[in-house]
């Protein structure tokens, strides 16, 4: 319907159309935003950590070069924006679980806005804060001196960014599974361990034989070695890119399912 | 263009969990306009009733009509709004962010600046939510409530945990809002609040509705005396046949008479039966409220 019709219609009553769009709407997008940045805890760990972490880990490498030339600190720098990012759309999805705890979920059922308009707020919520995380750690290596030619810059950034979309799916899977005020204590050192094994920390040859073929199957695999490809100029195997279209189909299809079960009347 | 259907029509609704019956065979149909209490003591089925009626969850059996639609066409678009018994808000945003973001949920709502001046909370709209007591969190509900302007308003025990003078605020925010024709349903447990504030009461145990009339007519139930004596074997049939007695209940060795004519009773027993220890005592809404939803009561 795109006439336009007075908002308020005095003696005839309110407005009783349906919302446009399921009730989603920048507003309220906007809200959320200013929500998550406002999250002290949040910022600590996606903005700050891991900047800090390029700072105290990267930057003594500097000098160092990789096969092809390249300098060491990109590498680093990459690497933690992936973090930084998979950090961020996490716990962006992960609220939802505090958001069930505090009933908030229940009160929006007796508003028109439709679950799937709170995800599709919520997703895109956790990009941008993944969006963000990723320029604040590419900010802080420009800064501190990492030099790489734009496509680098622009195609591992890109790819650090979309494949934490996996993780948005993720923290809206952990989300939906169990209402908890506090989860991101709990998926916080969980993302660690997948980061390590995703070779985001040290380069997945440094560890043992049989961790290098776990490695292989974790979760933050596939985005890690995507995201650096354009830097290393190593092709892009097969497997790497089914890791990454595995998790993100299971996290995706996971949190799905929970959702309908959540959504459900009881 | 006030619609001719009832504002609400629940038909034959049970809900169980488990081996609990938490509505059982409830039917009720309130017109527009109405001001309806639900007064029941702990687990009558009131918030399971009233979370059927509001869609969010789904009868064993029985028909839900709200406005003479589903609950949920009724709650998409801003015909019903409720005030939740608990929870519900989240603890980081400000008072006024919450009814900002739940706004834009709507097609239309009452401007923000509003609603929050009728729920008396204009004053804490910088506030974050973690930081407001529960009596300011329960208006906060109540404003969330008023966005929509809904023709009909339904409140489970708004006033739960709220000091005198919270709960006093609180109606007041809720009448100074009266608009003409909102149809409101309220749960509680206080009889004072369905006496001030409801034109019908509607008494529930155990997942029934035990009385249902104007507050005039409850308050009638609750007319009269009651004489208790001590009287073993007493002859319910009897008794109850005497003029003026409404009901007789044997408990043991004692009989309770529910009568309009407590002198005549008294002599009665006294004279013509073996009962002692007559006590006559005056009935209030409390006791016809007590008698109602707890006793087994033998009339
Ligand atoms: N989700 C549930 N699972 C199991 N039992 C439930 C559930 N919800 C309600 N009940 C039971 O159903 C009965 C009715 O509960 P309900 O909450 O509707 O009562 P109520 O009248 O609102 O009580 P109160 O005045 O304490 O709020 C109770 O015995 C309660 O224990
Ligand atoms: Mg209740």
């Amino acid at each position: 319907m795109t006439t336009a019709t007075p908002t308020r219609a005095g003696a005839a009553g309110p407005d009783r159309r349906l919302p446009a769009l399921g009730g989603f709407a920048p507003g309220a997008l906007r809200i959320e935003l200013r929500r998550v940045l406002r999250n002290r805890r949040t910022l600590a760990f996606t903005l700050i950590m891991p900047g800090v972490f390029f700072l105290i880990f990267g930057l003594p490498q500097g000098g160092q070069s990789l096969d092809n030339g390249r300098p060491v600190t990109a590498y680093v720098m990459i690497s933690l924006a992936v973090y930084a990012a998979m950090v961020a759309t996490t716990s962006v999805g992960g609220a939802v679980a505090t958001e069930r705890a505090l009933g908030w979920s229940r009160q929006l059922r007796l508003t028109p806005l439709r679950p799937a308009a709170y995800v599709a707020t919520k997703l895109i919520t956790a990009m941008s804060l993944g969006l963000l995380a990723v320029v604040v750690e590419f900010l802080v290596g420009a800064v501190a001196g990492v030099r790489v030619p734009a496509y680098v810059w622009l195609l591992s950034g890109l790819a650090a960014w979309l494949g934490s979309l996996v993780f948005a799916a993720f923290g809206l899977f952990i989300g939906y599974l169990a209402p908890a005020e506090n989860v991101m204590q709990i998926i916080g050192p969980v993302l660690a361990v997948l980061a390590m094994f995703g070779g985001l920390f040290v380069p997945v040859e440094v560890l043992p034989d049989v961790l290098q073929q776990v490695a292989k199957f974790t979760p933050v695999y596939g985005m890690g070695v995507l995201a650096r490809a354009p830097l290393t100029g190593d092709g892009v195997s097969l497997a790497a890119v089914a890791n990454l279209v595995v998790w993100a189909l299971l996290f995706g299809v996971g949190a799905a399912r929970l959702f309908r079960r959540d959504t459900a009347r009881v | 263009m006030t619609s001719t259907h009832p504002a609400v029509e629940l038909d034959g609704l049970t809900k169980s969990f488990g081996a609990v019956t938490a509505v059982d065979g409830l039917s009720l149909r309130v017109q527009p306009g109405e001001v309806v209490a639900f007064l029941g003591p702990n687990g009558a089925g009131k918030t399971t009733t009233i979370d059927m009626l509001l869609g969010l969850s789904r009868p064993d059996t029985g028909t839900v009509r709200v406005l003479g639609g589903t609950p949920d066409d009724a709650v998409a678009r801003g015909r019903v709004a409720a005030v939740l018994q608990t929870g519900g808000l989240l603890k980081d945003l400000t008072v006024g962010e919450t009814v900002r973001m739940t706004a834009y949920f709507y097609r239309h709502t009452r401007p923000a600046a509003e609603v929050l001046e009728r729920a008396g909370i204009t004053d804490i709209a910088d506030r974050v939510v973690g930081r407001c007591s529960g009596g300011q969190q329960q208006r906060l509900r109540f404003a969330l409530a008023l966005l929509p302007d809904p023709d009909l308003m339904v409140l489970d025990e708004p006033t739960t945990g709220m000091d005198v003078e919270g709960r006093r605020d609180f109606w007041q925010a809720l009448r100074r809002d009266a608009r003409r024709g909102r149809t409101v349903i309220f749960a509680t447990h206080y009889l004072d609040e369905a006496d001030a504030y409801a034109d019908r009461i509607v008494l529930v145990r155990q997942g029934r509705i035990v009385a249902d009339g104007t507050t005039a007519e409850i308050k009638n139930l609750a007319a009269g005396r009651t004489v208790r004596a001590t009287l073993p074997g007493a002859d319910q049939a009897a008794l109850a046949a005497l003029p003026g007695v409404d009901a007789v209940e044997v408990r043991g060795d004692s009989v309770l008479v529910r009568t309009g004519d407590s002198d005549a009773i008294a002599r009665h027993l006294l004279t013509r039966t073996a009962a002692r220890d007559v006590e006559i005592t005056s009935r209030n809404l409390e006791d016809a409220f007590l008698a109602l939803t707890t006793a087994q009561t033998g009339a």
